[in-house]
Order: C-alpha cells, then sequence, then structure tokens
C-alpha cells in the first residue's frame, strides 16, 4: 500500500443502466399514495430518483379537466416507469402495459403480477406468461419477482431487463425479510436486481445496497411516512449510504473484541 | 337532431353523433389527447389515428391516463 486511494467509483460516476439508459440515482420511487399532488411533486424531488413508476387507470369522464400526473411530475424530468400494478392475470398486465406505451411513447415498463390478498406475493406462472409476451411486442421489462433465485434466473434468461424481488409483502413495511435469498439473487444475476417492496425506513432501503443491490424501489415508505418530504431525503441518504458501504467492502465479523487503540506497549501503569 | 350512435366509453353508454370521429369524442369530453391513450375494442388507438378513427354502434373504448402508483 503507498497511501493512494484506489481507483474505483465514487458517488459522482457511480452510474447503473438498464435497458440502455443511465441513470445516477439508485432510489427509484412510486407515485401513490400520497396526500396529493401536490405532495407527490415535492416527495419525488426530495429524493433525488430519476425514475418514478406510475400506474395506468381509466380517466374520470366526469372530471376531465382534473389535474393530472404529469403536471406535477415532468416526465421530461423524470422517466416514467409504467407498472401493471392492480393486473392479476397475464393478459390485463399485457393490456394495460400497451396502453402505457401509447399514453408515454417508451418501452420500458415495470411488470407485476400479482396473487390474492393478503399478501399480494407475485403470481410467477402468470408472471413468466406476461413476460414472454412483452418481450415479443418490443417491451424492455423490469420484473417484480419473488424472492427465489431460480425463479429470478429464469426471469433474465427469458429477457428481462431488470430482476426485482419482493424484500417483504407491498406495502408491509417489513423491512428486508430475505437478504439471504436477495444476496443469492444478486450473486446469479447478469441483470440489475432492485428491491422492490418491502422498505419500510431508511436502514431497511440502505441493507438492500449494501447486500450488492443495483438499486431500490419504493413507494409507501415515503409516502406513508408521518413527513413523506423528510424521509424522501432520508431515502436518498440511505441508499447512498448503503451503495457506498458495499463499494467500500464492509470489515468481516467476528465474536470478540479486538481493540482499536493498542493494548500492547505504553499503556500507563503497565510495565 | 341528426342520427346517434351508441357506444360505451370507459364502461358507460355514450350518445355521439353518426359519422363522429374518436378525435370529435376526446374534445366533447374535454380531455388533452397528449395526455392519454385509446384501447377501441382491445386495440390501440395510435395518437396519430384519432382524427381518421370513425367510431361505429357498439364501440367499446377505455380512455386512459397516468395516475400515482407504486
Amino acid at each position: 500500500m503507498d497511501g493512494t486511494i484506489p481507483a474505483g467509483p465514487t458517488l459522482d460516476d457511480d452510474s447503473w443502466s438498464v435497458a440502455g439508459l443511465s441513470f445516477r440515482s439508485r432510489l427509484i420511487v412510486g407515485t401513490g399514495r400520497y396526500k396529493d399532488l401536490e405532495e407527490t411533486g415535492a416527495a419525488i424531488e426530495a429524493s433525488g430518483a430519476e425514475i418514478v413508476t406510475v400506474a395506468v387507470r381509466r380517466v374520470n369522464l366526469g372530471d376531465p379537466g382534473a389535474p393530472m400526473l404529469q403536471d406535477y411530475v415532468d416526465p421530461k424530468k423524470y422517466t416514467y416507469l409504467p407498472n401493471t400494478a392492480g393486473c392479476f392475470t397475464a393478459q390485463d398486465a399485457v393490456r394495460t402495459l400497451r396502453l402505457a406505451r401509447e399514453a408515454g411513447g417508451w418501452n420500458l415498463v415495470k411488470l407485476e403480477v400479482l396473487g390474492p390478498p393478503p399478501f399480494l406475493y407475485p403470481d410467477m406462472r402468470a408472471t413468466f406468461e406476461a413476460l414472454e409476451a412483452l418481450i415479443k411486442d418490443g417491451f424492455q421489462v423490469m420484473v417484480y419477482c419473488s424472492d427465489d433465485p431460480i425463479a429470478a434466473k429464469r426471469l433474465e434468461e427469458m429477457g428481462a431487463v431488470a430482476v426485482m424481488p419482493l424484500g417483504a409483502p407491498i406495502g408491509s413495511g417489513l423491512g428486508i425479510q430475505n437478504p439471504v435469498m436477495i444476496r443469492a439473487i444478486i450473486e446469479n444475476a447478469k441483470v440489475p436486481v432492485l428491491v422492490d417492496a418491502g422498505v419500510g425506513t431508511a436502514s431497511d432501503a440502505a441493507l438492500a445496497m449494501e447486500l450488492g443491490c443495483d438499486a431500490v424501489l419504493m413507494n409507501s415508505a415515503i409516502a406513508h411516512a408521518r413527513r413523506p418530504v423528510l424521509m424522501a431525503r432520508a431515502m436518498k441518504a440511505a441508499v447512498e449510504a448503503g451503495r457506498l458501504a458495499f463499494l467500500a467492502g464492509r470489515m468481516p465479523k467476528q465474536h470478540q473484541a479486538d481493540p482499536s487503540s493498542p493494548l500492547d506497549k505504553g499503556v500507563l501503569g503497565r510495565n | 337532431m341528426g342520427a346517434t350512435i351508441s357506444i360505451t366509453v370507459n364502461g358507460e353508454q355514450r350518445q355521439v353523433a353518426a359519422g363522429a370521429s374518436l378525435s370529435d369524442l376526446l374534445a366533447q369530453i374535454g380531455l388533452d389527447t397528449r395526455k392519454v391513450a385509446v384501447e377501441r375494442n382491445l386495440e390501440i388507438v395510435p395518437r396519430s389515428s384519432y382524427a381518421a378513427t370513425a367510431l361505429a354502434e357498439a364501440d367499446q373504448l377505455e380512455i386512459v391516463h397516468f395516475i400515482g402508483g407504486g
């Protein structure tokens, strides 16, 4: 060691890419469940996110002039990632994303096909079916999935541009319940891996990044915090801290003390 | 009053003038076409085709937009 700092990524140049697009922020945020669109815009701004997930729904014909998400979250500034939330079949998911593509004009989408309440756990069979149809139709698909390394690998082999295992059930805020499996998915993957769902607070996001995730996706953890804009800032910091810790490489754990100050010489009163 | 046809828009029955185009319908509803997408009888209608798309009796239309979601 000559004392120089080894070359390597810093926060300034540590970007990641998905589907050929490069991003500096490793935090992707949802735009749902906020008090109003103003708060949505403010929280997203504070999060530093460059990608936001959005849902596709019928226009309310009775109120056609109602403010729209685009008025508060500028699609020119943020990459919209349309999702298939609420879809319980492959067919509905594909139909939804075709409409999203027409509304927005891009191919990058988030696929999620869910099983029934109360867990809304990913329905992997329907997810595979939808992914196949979407890829045939030219979509670039980031896929919400179970914390199953075999399923995640299969999605990658089919052509998913990112795999996004859950840390815990959607909206549960339980944190990363499955760090061993998340790590296994990361170690096997050649595409970006994101923890999507389950993050409850900043330490959960940091843990996901320390495990080696390329990015983290969350919505409720920010939107349902008592002060969402403040939590958005916390999440930004946590994702950056977790990423840096991952790059730095944590010290080994051991089950006994290893003092930081020398004990072997020069201690007062010791001869 | 001219002849009308009956169509379904987002699950609601609606009467429009016979010969009306999809553009006419969107203008009548008052929607900013740059922020919506339209499906007609399960087929996407490209935005560039709204004016050329004539509505027909019993058409099923879905008009969607982006809303907040996770």
